[in-house]
């Protein structure tokens, strides 16, 4: 669906996305990162049950609601992919342990 | 651009909770209703409040409103399996009963002591309520945190979803024939015939009554129809936080989680005219105490805050009137559109549709208790 663009090679790192091994590109957001990794629907809506992916990549829409280490409800096109990174797409809403 | 000229039985003027739940109850008694509303810039409390169907501490210094507000509780139930059954929209009505969670001992003596006067009062309304110690608020609430000192409880408070409340109220009136128009600034309202003429910009409308319900702006409205209406906007904050997984059984005065997922914490109060500005002063100070009541809030995203307008009489309390001078000119206002929302639209709305607001029900609701001399 998503193609990158032909510049020059970028080192790669290694995260998990649901749980298996993804190599990601340094820098890239853990939005691009997903959509790169060719996971199309990045969580299911808290309220409808509906699929939803990353839609405006700039903190803006919130559609690109993911779990980030453990944490809910991270903008994933704000946060940095870092080395170790546990990436969940994320089912519903967020669980708040109390 | 062609005048535009209506004729309604009833003119409802507000498109809010109150003036859709009187709307709603006149239009499904086969009345024709025209609603003038104002557009998206009114002040709109309907829009910014805090959706507690709350009994518990109603009523000190009126216990006609105690009985007024218990019945409205009493009565949501079946007003929100109404509007679910005309309009398809589940407005999440539940009555867990509710909690006042204090923070100090003091704070638990203050909050028993004014319940006691409250229920002391002479002709207050039975109902049941108690004084909780820090144990027993624990075996109920297992998430408060340490600083907790105790609670009132009432079996009686709930909460509601009160953006769709006004939602299906809306869609319910206009299922039943009434005629919504907003945009329909009421500049001047003049009795004539036996009936009254609506001015507004573009055109005007006739009515054989008319039903104040415009919040704040009753007070303008008010004295074209001899009806004396001192409402004054006061301001309230509101911080509302992520969605999250549902954790919270019961609805606090100070905080609630929405049907959605999120919680909402508020409860202040300022003096501050039409400013709708929010204060991070004020919705700090509302975010500690929250999260010193419930500990793992202080993780949580808070992703909006608002400031909105309460519609305050001098007292608090409601205020129905038929105006003496200008009959079939009816005002309803009051800072608790949601809680009243089931008897404005199965009681009152009957009421106006006969043409009269019996003594008995409504007379402490008149606004006459503002002009008692002080002295007799």
């Amino acid at each position: 669906m998503f193609r990158r663009l032909p510049d020059t090679d970028v080192p790669t790192i290694e995260v998990t996305i649901d749980g298996r091994g993804a190599r990601v590109r340094a820098g890239d957001t853990v939005a691009a990162a997903l959509i790169s990794a060719g996971v199309l629907a990045s969580r299911v809506a808290d309220v409808s049950g509906a699929p939803r992916a990353p839609y405006c990549m700039m903190g803006v829409c919130f559609e690109c609601l993911v779990t980030v280490d453990g944490v809910g409800n991270r903008q994933g096109c704000l946060v940095p992919v870092v080395p170790g990174m546990r990436i969940e797409t994320q089912r519903g809403k967020r669980e708040v342990d109390l | 651009m062609s005048r535009e000229l209506r004729e309604a039985d009833v003119a409802v003027v507000g498109g809010g909770l109150v003036g859709a739940a009187v709307a709603w109850g006149l239009a499904r008694l086969g009345t024709r209703v025209v609603v003038l509303d104002e557009g998206d810039v009114a002040f709109r409390a309907s829009r910014g409040n805090f959706a507690l169907v709350w009994v518990q501490s109603k009523g000190l210094g009126m216990p006609e409103y105690a009985a007024w507000t218990k019945l409205s509780s009493d009565l949501w139930g079946q007003f929100a399996r109404r509007l679910a059954d005309e309009t398809g929209l589940d407005v999440a009505f539940r009555r867990p009963g509710g909690f006042h969670l204090c923070l100090s001992e003091r704070e638990v003596e203050n909050r028993a002591a004014m319940l006691k006067r409250l229920h002391n009062q002479p002709g207050i309304v039975k109902y049941d309520y108690e004084m909780l110690d820090a144990a027993q608020v624990r075996a109920m609430l297992p998430q408060v945190g340490p600083e907790v000192a105790g609670a009132s409880f009432c079996p009686l408070d709930g909460h509601v979803n009160s953006l769709r409340l006004l939602r299906a109220l809306h869609a319910g009136m206009q299922q039943h024939g009434a005629t919504y128009l907003a945009d329909h600034v009421v500049e001047r309202i003049e009795p004539r015939g036996g009936g009254f003429r609506l001015a507004i910009r573009c055109g005007e409308v006739r009515a054989g009554k008319i039903v104040l319900a415009a919040g704040n702006g009753n007070a303008r409205l008010g004295p074209m129809v001899g009806l004396d209406v001192p409402v004054r906007p006061q301001r309230g904050q509101i911080i509302v936080t992520e969605k999250v997984a549902p954790f919270l059984d019961y609805p606090i005065v100070t905080i609630r989680q929405t049907d959605e997922g999120s919680v909402m914490i508020g409860d202040s109060v300022e003096e501050a005219g039409w400013d709708t500005t929010v204060g991070a002063g004020v919705v700090s100070a509302e975010a500690e105490r929250a999260v010193r009541m419930f500990p793992h809030l202080a993780r949580l995203n808070v992703v909006r805050t608002w400031a909105a307008l309460r519609v305050m009489t001098p007292d608090g309390f409601p205020l129905y009137q038929q105006s003496v001078g200008s009959p079939g000119a009816f005002v309803a206002t009051c800072h608790s559109g949601v809680t009243l929302a089931a008897v404005h639209a199965l009681v009152l709305a009957p009421a106006i549709a006969r043409g009269e607001l019996p003594a008995e029900q409504y007379g402490a609701f008149s606004p006459r208790r503002f002009h008692v001399p002080a002295t007799a």
